[in-house]
């Protein structure tokens, strides 16, 4: 009897890390739900990409290339040459621990390795043994440890608990990018050929067929002109869709989540009537047929292989410039490196609304403009005609996601067109602490969104949760927006959970059920077949449902 | 009746010592900001735990249906069902309630051995809320499989909707 455990001492076993241990001895655990799965062997082949395998995370044995160290360590000292920030995030941490209780992981999953300070430490202490002289000398006095096979699991493990979000470097008096760090780190682990799957497997596909999720161009066309029909069949307007057409003025790339996952499919339709309104003289690549870029989450090489494509299409279509659809990190990618990576592109021209006249300054450079940009822009011009009783079922907060938010600062645009499309009172801001620049993560980006990472998931976007929660508590909300495809695939999961009573939307599917064409029919459901509030009764009757 | 009336008193100090003895949990750096944040959005575990605790405290004290026990007690457990905890671990926290009520009436414990049935009493209903506990759990559990099926077909469900196929009918 007396040996059977009591309950606190079950509680105290919780202690999962740490204790009376420092930091470098404690090791992860890979258990179900906690890990992304290995990458087949046939996803590395398809791009040439080092050390295919067949391999298991919860193996003992990672089958690593007999030379990995060394492979890691001229890594290592490759990229501190190329890249003055990782030198410069590596020694100018003070710990100061600003950062520590910013990251969304560390707060939903209670780990402190998830501070952002100790994550980068994971990789700072390699340096710091390899290629500093204090570290050489004093070892783990200062910090420094060995490198072996232990630490490149622990690599694994929680530089894919980071999302690349950056919300962690805005508190950072030093303004430390932990993004950058896990992108290099990544990088590494990729040399020594460790990869996800599910990163890995959206890599290949686009690469040797156009999209993520591997869509011949025929089924591409196919899913798009079903949105067009959808389109007519609620409200009577085909809209004209035109693919690979040389001489268009406009080349139109949106992410592949878009067009294959609910609720992205109706963001589509929206895009769909919004041009066809306007008559926007655009059209679709099934060669580009990708806006998100899974490459980026590998390595800058192969987010810059894949990235190509737009460019390419670009040029040999003739457009005039490119408009990008409601994606996250396809706009940080294309904003901040595509000229980079693949430019100067001085085949396209500075972008230029062809309906308002509106010169986009800010995309002189790489020449591709987001929608919302463009949307809030045609709107301001009072170009659209808009009947906002129409969303009137639909209570929203706005998440800014990452990327365009805090990377690209894209605040106002999207709140323009929800101020527009929505009757006055059903747009609802989330906290201040929880939007803008201090956004709290979806929890699954940067390429985390597999289903067997789902419990990982749950924690990384559990602060996000709880915000949408208080504002669906406190004033009704139903429905979370997003510009972000990955939002649109992730939020759905991550919502059920926490907030089950919070649907997802993409902001251009509110307004495409708000536009009011002159030809349509009448109007009684949204793009989703939801009856409308207020609708199909006499006039003047609103709010009567 | 006697005991209700102790409990009613050191409601919060009971309160307290039970959330730190929660937070405890967590490794001692979690713990640590656990307890120092009190920003319900910038550290939205200690809120939503300490929500789930006081009200099991009030129910507990005042009574309270078995559906507001099960949502107090789903406040914890959604949270520690997707943490790093085994069930035993994530339901440990029902039974830390009967330790820090135990210590902290101690001496009238001691002093009143007429508290004893009283406590024996309320100590079965902390085994009730812990059998309730399991319930949530499961279903907290459940709930996960059942999200992880949903989003493997919603990847697709443009498709199937394109194929005339109702996700919700597979």
């Amino acid at each position: 009897m007396a040996t059977l455990p009591k309950p606190e001492e079950l509680a105290r076993s919780i202690q999962y890390r740490v204790p009376d241990r420092g930091w470098m001895e404690v090791k992860p655990e890979f258990r179900p739900g906690t890990f992304l799965n290995a990458a087949s062997p046939k996803w590395l082949e398809m791009v040439s990409y080092p050390f295919p395998r067949e391999w298991s995370v919860p193996d003992e044995d990672w089958q690593l290339p007999d030379n990995w160290k060394e492979i890691i360590l001229e890594g290592m000292e490759d990229r501190l040459n190329r890249f003055r920030t990782l030198k410069l995030f590596f020694d100018i941490c003070v710990r100061c621990g600003a950062c520590s209780d910013k990251c969304h992981f560390f707060l939903g999953t209670g780990d402190p390795k998830n501070m952002p300070v100790l994550r980068a430490e994971l990789l700072r202490s390699i340096y710091k043994r390899y290629f500093t002289r204090i570290g050489k000398a004093l070892g783990d006095l200062v910090g420094a440890r060995d490198l072996d096979e232990s630490v490149i699991k622990e690599w694994f493990y929680y530089l894919h608990q980071c999302t690349e979000c950056r919300r962690c470097s805005l508190f950072c008096p030093y303004g430390i990018d932990m993004a950058e760090l896990t992108i290099l780190g990544r990088e590494l682990l990729s040399s020594i050929g460790l990869n996800v799957e599910w990163i890995m497997a959206s890599v290949g596909s686009c690469y040797t067929r156009g999209s993520h999720i591997g869509a011949t161009p025929h089924a591409y066309k196919d899913m798009i002109d079903f949105f067009a029909e959808e389109c007519e069949r609620v409200t009577g307007i085909l809209p004209n869709v035109t693919y690979n057409r040389k001489g268009a003025e406009i080349l139109f790339i949106a992410p592949s989540g878009d067009y294959f996952a609910d609720p992205g499919t109706y963001t589509y339709m929206g895009y769909l009537l919004l041009f066809e309104y306007i008559g926007l003289d655009y059209t679709i690549s099934t060669y580009a047929a990708e806006g998100g870029n899974f490459g980026y989450f590998i390595s800058h090489e192969m987010g810059k292989r894949l990235n190509i494509k737009m460019y390419e299409e670009a040029k040999r279509l003739g457009v005039k410039w490119i408009l990008g659809g409601e994606c996250g990190h396809m706009w940080r990618v294309c904003n901040q490196y595509m000229t980079t990576w693949n430019g100067p592109a001085d085949f396209l021209e500075e972008p230029v609304s062809p309906i308002t006249g509106t010169k986009f300054e800010n995309a002189k450079a790489h020449k591709m403009v987001h929608i919302t940009e463009f949307t809030a822009d045609l709107i301001r011009h009072g170009k659209l005609r808009l009947d906002p009783r129409r969303n009137a079922h639909i209570k929203l907060t706005f998440h800014d996601s990452c990327n365009p938010a805090r990377a690209m600062g894209l605040f106002e645009e999207p709140r323009y067109i929800i101020k527009h499309v929505l009757p006055e009172g059903n747009f609802v801001e989330m906290p201040p602490n929880t939007i803008r620049e201090k956004t709290f993560c979806c929890g699954s980006g940067s390429g985390v969104n597999a289903d067997e990472f789902l419990e990982i998931r749950m924690r990384g976007g559990f602060p996000r949760a709880n915000a949408v929660r208080y504002v669906h508590e406190k004033y009704g909300v139903n429905h979370l927006g997003c510009i972000c495809a990955i939002d649109r695939a992730v939020f759905p999961p991550l919502l059920q959970y926490w907030v089950p009573e919070v649907d997802v939307t993409g902001i251009h599917e509110l307004v495409g059920n708000a536009l009011v064409f002159d030809e349509e029919i009448e109007r009684t459901t949204d793009l989703r077949d939801r009856d409308l509030v207020g609708f199909g009764e006499e006039e003047g009757g609103e709010d009567e449902e | 009746m006697k005991l209700s009336h102790l409990l009613s008193q050191r409601k919060l100090t009971i309160f307290e010592r039970w959330l730190d003895l929660i937070f405890s949990s967590y490794p001692p750096e979690t713990t640590r900001f656990l307890k120092k944040e009190k920003d319900r959005f910038n550290n939205p575990v200690a809120y939503r735990l300490s929500q789930g605790a006081r009200g099991l405290v009030d129910a507990l004290v005042s009574g309270a249906t078995v559906e507001e026990v099960s949502r107090y007690l789903d406040e914890i457990i959604r949270i520690k069902a997707v943490q790093d905890f085994s069930p035993s671990q994530a339901l440990a926290f029902v039974f830390l309630l009967k330790k820090v009520i135990r210590e902290e009436l101690a001496p009238e414990i001691r002093a009143d051995t007429g508290l004893a049935a009283e406590m024996l009493d309320l100590e079965s209903q902390i085994d009730g809320l812990a059998l309730l506990g399991f319930d949530v759990y499961v279903k907290r559990r459940e709930k996960l499989y059942d999200i992880r099926v949903n989003e493997v077909k919603a990847k697709v469900s443009g498709l199937l909707r394109k194929a005339g196929i109702n996700v919700t009918h597979i």
